[in-house]
């Protein structure tokens, strides 16, 4: 009763002064976000109140005392849901700005929904709210199964979701209404990154008291990738937002860094969330998923060993390869270079280990879906990270810088691998966390497929072509030696492969679609009457050669 | 962990002996061709850091040993550049614009350079094709409101217009007549100034204007219409309009009058590349021949200017 009479007390505390924060406020983005901040503390109050399961009682289909598990499922069960209502979100704000590239007056001359104010909220919803969902849901999944142990810390379990869930909303609502410190995907200002600080640290308590407790007597593979990403971007986040704010009372805060040591910090920490997030922490999602789905033995242990260090050995210095030819010093510029090229093979150690985990089972890649997409997501996660050290060599990035080639890197990388894994992950956790026997419809994950795979085509080769032709259209000189084309003659040359990038956009959204409606009917415990995924049927009497049987 | 050991059917290969929830791991030895790539990829980044800047050191970096630079690579080029194009550079800087008609070569070379200044500095008012807009003229035709021979181009594009730091900059000012006309006058002066270019036929209010007109106008735009280049006054009797010639936009130029401006660009651009932009300007299609000069043409500014009612 103490405890509960505390917890009440101190959300009522929190709710109090983000109040008065809220009364106090310099400017309106920060009064509206103190309070949205009074109203979670509010909510989080009823729940102590109620105790902390007040959701899966309220709505037994999530967990709780409909779902017996015999570990701690409740915060994954939610984790999926919201990984899947921000990839939606993020998807559809993706295609309404690449609209907007191609056709300005979906801007609607209002300032909330400028490209300028969406784009952050696309690569944030999709990086941090679709992909950091999926990583805290599979993390929580996978650090309990390999360490044979219920998750450490329940309360600041549910502590990470729900406030990982209110740094998502500040940080999104922030970016329509212009709050940001201006560094890419750093965006929000000075008190959503200590809120986010504050839930990280919670995170990794999580992760690894749970690691502490385990009864096997190895870490797994996984666990490492998980654990390195979660530190490392503790430290990425700490370092680039250290800020001074004009006011405590004020959304503004200023950086402490200036110049090219600001722009340094800042690519040394959006490189490495690249690296840590969307690589280390998937890569640790690929293995604990591809070897579970497959049955198959990871396919070397040694190798997993030498790329997990190498890669994080080698990742943290190659951010510099985000400023060749600026003011950034030579030598930096060689180190990030450098180091990009290394990592190359540390890279591929991870798309080895997937794809050759198939060994004995490359057979499901016909009958099974989700297999399909795990393949094709470490397909592409193999062509990014080629592509990637490719991009950072100076004379390729003398093209390709400032160009649409970066976006299409990017998109192959994240819809391709970031984004195939995850689904890959999703379908593989809605049956196991709801007891179905299996997904509603597997030839609805088998649509999903192509039409996340068609998506991406259209996407990346649309980027590529776009990319090229701009870095040639920029730097083509006449023979008289001077520029041939204006910016804005390359600008009406991109606008077909605009249409095209937007059309992929809209295959890829319509693939999330059909995942929804799967996962709707698996949760609500539907089991779709169709034709099984099987290949044509194999005799084996009359697959030998002919063999005349002597008369007698 | 060595008891948990097996050999896998499906691969003949061995386990390490570990398991997770299910899941082993084998024992198969690093793919020969990945670790030969690992290797040559980390022999050429000791080789590159040899050659090139790599090494912080407490005052600046090793240089590396093809002493290479990014700012030295930058000035090579451009020096290579410049020496490639200085016969070319020199003879445009040495001819008087209006002589550069007469030299087919230079004129071409003037052509293009003026075409990619052009496309960096001018397309965002006269726009991509040089045809101009709303308040921004449009170059191809040779309606002039300056004069369109290479010297009065020149003239326009070195010291712009109307600009307020400038003294050799191209200067006029249209009075606005909300106040100093009625609205019965302004009415009437915008019908008759519509009757000039056949745009309205004359009527009992467009001829009212002819005198308003005659008192208040003619001092610039001439006793006909025709306009004066000395003040940048367009000729209203042809069909083309900066700023629209239907009522409504008359009524707003009579009333609130324009005041258009250019930047000059002697204090931005080169000469050189001013030269060739006047060129190139000039080469779109209306350009004029180049003026005789001719003093016994030319109005007395002083005597029009006393002209206007005050």
């Amino acid at each position: 009763m103490d405890i509960l009479l505390t917890r009440v007390g101190a959300w009522l505390f929190v709710a109090f002064l983000a109040f008065a924060a809220m009364a106090m406020g310099a400017d309106q983005a920060y009064s509206i976000h103190m309070g949205i901040v009074c109203i979670a503390a509010l909510i989080a109050m009823l729940a102590s109140m109620n105790g902390f399961d007040f959701l899966t009682e309220r709505f037994p289909k999530l967990g709780g005392s409909a779902l017996q598990s015999r570990y701690d499922d409740d915060p994954i069960r939610w984790g999926v849901i919201a990984t899947l209502f921000w990839g939606i979100a993020g998807f559809t704000v993706g295609l309404i700005i690449a609209l907007q590239l191609a056709f300005p007056v979906l801007n609607l001359n209002l300032e909330f929904t400028t490209f300028g104010r969406l784009r952050p909220l696309h690569t944030s919803a999709v990086i941090f709210a679709f992909g950091g969902n999926a990583l805290i849901a599979t993390s929580f999944y996978v650090v309990q199964r390999t360490c044979r142990a219920r998750l450490a810390f329940p309360g600041l379990a549910r502590f990470v979701f729900w406030g990982y869930q209110l740094f998502i909303v500040l940080a999104a609502t922030g970016y329509l209404m212009g709050v940001t410190e201006g560094k890419e995907y750093a965006e929000p200002e000075w008190y959503v990154d200590i809120w986010l600080t504050i839930v990280w640290v919670s995170y990794l308590a999580v992760f690894v008291g749970t690691i502490v407790k385990r009864k096997e007597p190895h870490i797994y593979v996984a666990n490492w990738f998980y654990l390195s990403f979660i530190i490392t971007v503790a430290m990425l986040h700490l370092v680039n937002n250290m800020s001074m704010p004009v006011s405590i009372f004020g959304s503004k805060s200023y950086s402490a860094f200036a110049g090219v040591q600001d722009a340094l910090t800042q690519w040394w920490y959006g490189h490495n969330a690249v690296g840590f997030f969307l690589t280390a922490g998937f890569l640790a999602m690929m293995y604990y998923f591809v070897p579970k789905q497959a049955e198959r033995p990871v396919y070397s242990y040694r190798l997993s060993i030498v790329h997990f260090w190498s890669l994080i050995f080698l990742y943290i210095w190659a951010g510099p390869h985000h400023l060749h030819y600026t003011a950034l010093p030579d030598w930096a510029q060689t180190l990030g270079m450098v180091f990009s090229i290394i990592l190359w093979m540390p890279s591929w150690g991870g798309m080895i280990n997937g794809l050759m985990t198939l060994n004995g089972a490359w057979d499901k890649i016909r009958t099974d879906p989700i297999i399909r997409m795990m393949v094709m997501a470490l397909a592409f996660y193999g062509m990014s990270t080629f592509e990637g050290p490719m991009l950072s060599i100076k004379a390729v990035n003398s093209l390709s810088h400032y160009t649409d080639w970066t976006i299409g890197h990017v998109h192959s990388g994240a819809l391709g691998w970031n984004g195939m894994i995850t689904f890959a992950c999703l379908y593989y956790l809605f049956p196991r966390l709801w007891g179905r026997a299996r997904m509603y419809s597997l030839r609805m994950i088998n649509w999903h497929f192509w039409l996340a795979t068609l998506g991406i085509v259209f996407y990346a080769s649309a980027m590529w072509v776009s990319g090229i032709m701009q870095g040639l259209m920029w730097r083509e000189y006449g023979a008289d030696g001077y520029l041939v084309y204006s910016f804005v003659e390359t600008v009406a040359a991109m606008f077909p492969m605009y249409l095209i990038r937007a059309f992929g956009g809209l295959l890829y959204l319509s693939g999330a679609l059909v995942m929804v409606y799967n996962v709707w009917m698996t949760v609500a415990g539907k089991l779709r009457d169709e034709k099984p995924m099987t290949e044509t049927p194999y005799n084996p009497e009359a697959d030998r050669p002919y063999v005349a049987v002597p008369a007698e | 962990m060595t008891e948990n050991k097996r050999i896998d059917a499906a691969t003949g290969t061995q386990t390490v002996g570990h398991e997770w929830d299910g899941i082993e791991e084998l024992d198969t030895p690093m793919p020969r061709w990945w670790v030969i790539s690992f290797w040559a990829t980390i022999v050429w980044g000791i080789i590159y850091v040899l050659l090139y800047p790599a090494i912080p050191m407490l005052n600046g970096a090793t240089p590396g040993l093809w002493n290479w630079t990014s700012r030295g690579q930058l000035e090579q080029e451009l020096k290579a550049e410049t020496l490639r194009r200085a016969p070319v550079t020199r003879a445009l800087a040495a001819i008087p614009v209006e002589q550069l008609a007469g030299n087919e070569k230079l004129y071409q070379a003037a052509i293009e350079g003026g075409r990619a200044a052009f496309k960096v500095h001018c397309v965002q008012c006269h726009g991509s094709g040089a045809a101009g807009s709303t308040g921004y003229p449009n170059l191809n035709d040779d309606d002039w409101l300056w004069g369109g021979d290479l010297p009065a181009i020149h003239t326009t594009l070195t010291h712009g217009i109307r600009q307020p730091d400038h003294d050799a900059t191209r200067f006029s000012q249209m009075p606005a007549f909300e106040g100093v006309l009625s609205a019965r006058e302004v009415d009437a002066v915008v019908g008759y100034v519509q009757t000039l270019s056949g745009k309205a036929r004359p009527n009992a209010i467009s001829a009212s204007g002819e005198a308003i007109f005659a008192n208040n106008c003619a001092s610039c735009h001439g006793v006909q219409g025709k306009g004066m280049r000395e003040f940048g006054a367009p000729n209203l009797t042809d069909k083309i309009w900066l700023y629209g010639g239907d009522e409504a936009s008359l009524k707003t130029t009579v009333n609130k009058a324009r005041y258009g401006v250019m930047p000059r660009w002697n204090n931005r651009l080169d000469p050189i590349t001013i030269k060739m932009l006047a060129v190139y300007v000039h080469s779109l299609g209306g350009g004029e021949a180049n003026a005789v000069p001719d003093k016994a043409v030319a109005p007395d500014p002083a005597k029009v200017v006393a002209n206007v009612r005050p």
